[in-house]
């Protein structure tokens, strides 16, 4: 193993202090694999010279800094991941806002878009299930600049297509661009890219139809769970909803949501409760 | 299962096989269109999964997409292309003669998986 304990207790303060996420004991595989090819990239010798450089009281050691939590914060994603979520959305949900508004955008927020696979299929989905002339607004946020830079290019490899990515919409919703895949223009303006950092206080935002926080609250501190959903509860519009990964949940968290159960998985509803009153609420 | 790989590379077959029979699905081969129409002629059941190279000899994969569409005791075999061509066109000529699918080579295990579940052909537990 190349990590000393002394250099993971390092990486492991450092992305509690700069991301609020917990690193546990066990993990030093994944910072190793995540580490290396940074090293290389960034012209280091091996990952302990690249962590002397982020510890160093030169102007460098910010950048630095900013690259290794970026690296430990990027998930591999897919096209549709784990499809019940997406299912879920055309299935329950929109139903659910088409008939409490007819006119107004629909409005999604992807809080942790990573390389924008999860936006673009939500736009995907929006734009095969909405009624003509219905429009959408999707905001992408991630907490990587590098992350938000990519997916706002919406620009794919072949084997990044590959994952997923049903060969209809690929057709429909790309074009060639040299050897890559590019987004079509239709769907990348509905979606507005930014960096941010869900441990700290969210910016002023127009209130959401639907929050996915996918695969995110698994890295962080019950505290540090709690503040986050509480923050997205007051982005969310009465009765909004809310897409946790498979293996999250509000349950014990934060009482103000109420799972519902769809299919194989479950979606998660900002409670009446807390909120203002609901119009035409179905049970779902 | 049973599936079946049409490609005129052996290395090919070798490895499309290989992933299949990791999924469970057992495996029939062919070297082109016109030999596939002979195996699956003489095969005792119909396959769920067919995985289609675009350029071989004799019968290509686009006009074995087109005579297996004539079939209708084949219609519950999903027709997924598996091929270097990669334009555009090509794909939607494909989707178009009645292809369900379309994996553009060189893929990942992990890509073929995703596609395959697409379609419902991944068994319970080998999506995580």
């Amino acid at each position: 193993m190349e990590l000393t304990g002394q250099q993971f207790g390092y990486v492991s303060d450092l992305l509690r202090r700069e991301a609020a996420i917990v690193l546990s004991p066990g993990k030093e595989y994944l910072v190793e694999s995540r580490l290396r090819p940074l090293a290389r990239q960034t012209g280091h010798a091996s990952i302990g010279e690249l962590l002397n450089v982020a510890q160093s009281p030169n102007g460098a050691a910010v950048a630095v800094r900013k690259r290794i939590v970026e690296s430990l914060t990027i998930n591999e994603t897919s096209w549709f991941r784990d499809r019940e979520p997406f299912a879920a959305l055309t299935d329950v949900v929109l139903p659910q806002i088409l008939g409490e508004s007819p006119t107004r955008p629909v409005r999604i927020w992807s809080a942790a878009s990573s390389s924008g696979q999860e936006p673009y299929s939500i736009a995907i989905q929006l734009d095969k299930a909405l009624p003509p002339g219905r429009d959408y607004q999707i905001l992408a946020t991630d907490l990587s600049t590098e992350m938000v830079a990519r997916s706002s290019a919406g620009r794919y490899n072949q084997l990044e297509i590959n994952r997923g990515l049903p060969a209809g919409d690929l057709v429909k919703y790309f074009q060639r661009a040299g050897a890559d895949w590019q987004v079509s223009d239709k769907l990348r303006r509905k979606i507005t890219f930014q960096q941010l950092n869900l441990s700290q206080p969210l910016p002023a935002m127009q209130p959401f139809d639907v929050v996915f926080l996918r695969n995110v609250l698994i890295y962080f501190s019950p505290e540090t769970k709690r503040q986050i959903l509480a923050r997205i509860r007051k982005v969310l519009r009465p009765g909004g909803w809310l897409q946790l990964g498979a293996a999250e949940t509000t349950v014990g968290i934060d009482a103000a949501f109420e799972r519902v159960p769809v299919g194989r998985t479950a979606i998660y509803r900002a409670s009446s409760a807390n909120l203002l009153p609901v119009k035409e609420v179905t049970a779902c | 299962m049973l599936g079946i790989v049409i490609d005129d590379s052996k290395a090919m077959r070798k490895i499309l096989r290989k992933f299949l029979e990791g999924l469970d699905f057992s495996v029939l081969e062919a070297g082109n269109g016109r030999e596939a129409l002979e195996v699956l002629d003489s095969a005792d059941s119909v396959p769920e999964l067919a995985l289609i190279d675009w350029n071989m000899p004799e019968m290509n994969g686009l006009e074995f997409v087109v005579e297996a569409r004539k079939r209708p005791e084949w219609r519950n075999m999903t027709l997924v292309m598996v091929t270097t061509e990669s334009e555009h066109s090509q794909i939607v000529r494909a989707l178009a003669s009645g292809a369900h699918e379309y994996v553009i080579k060189p893929f990942t295990k992990d890509g073929m998986i995703d596609k395959l579940a697409l379609l419902g052909l991944v068994p319970v537990g080998v999506l995580s």
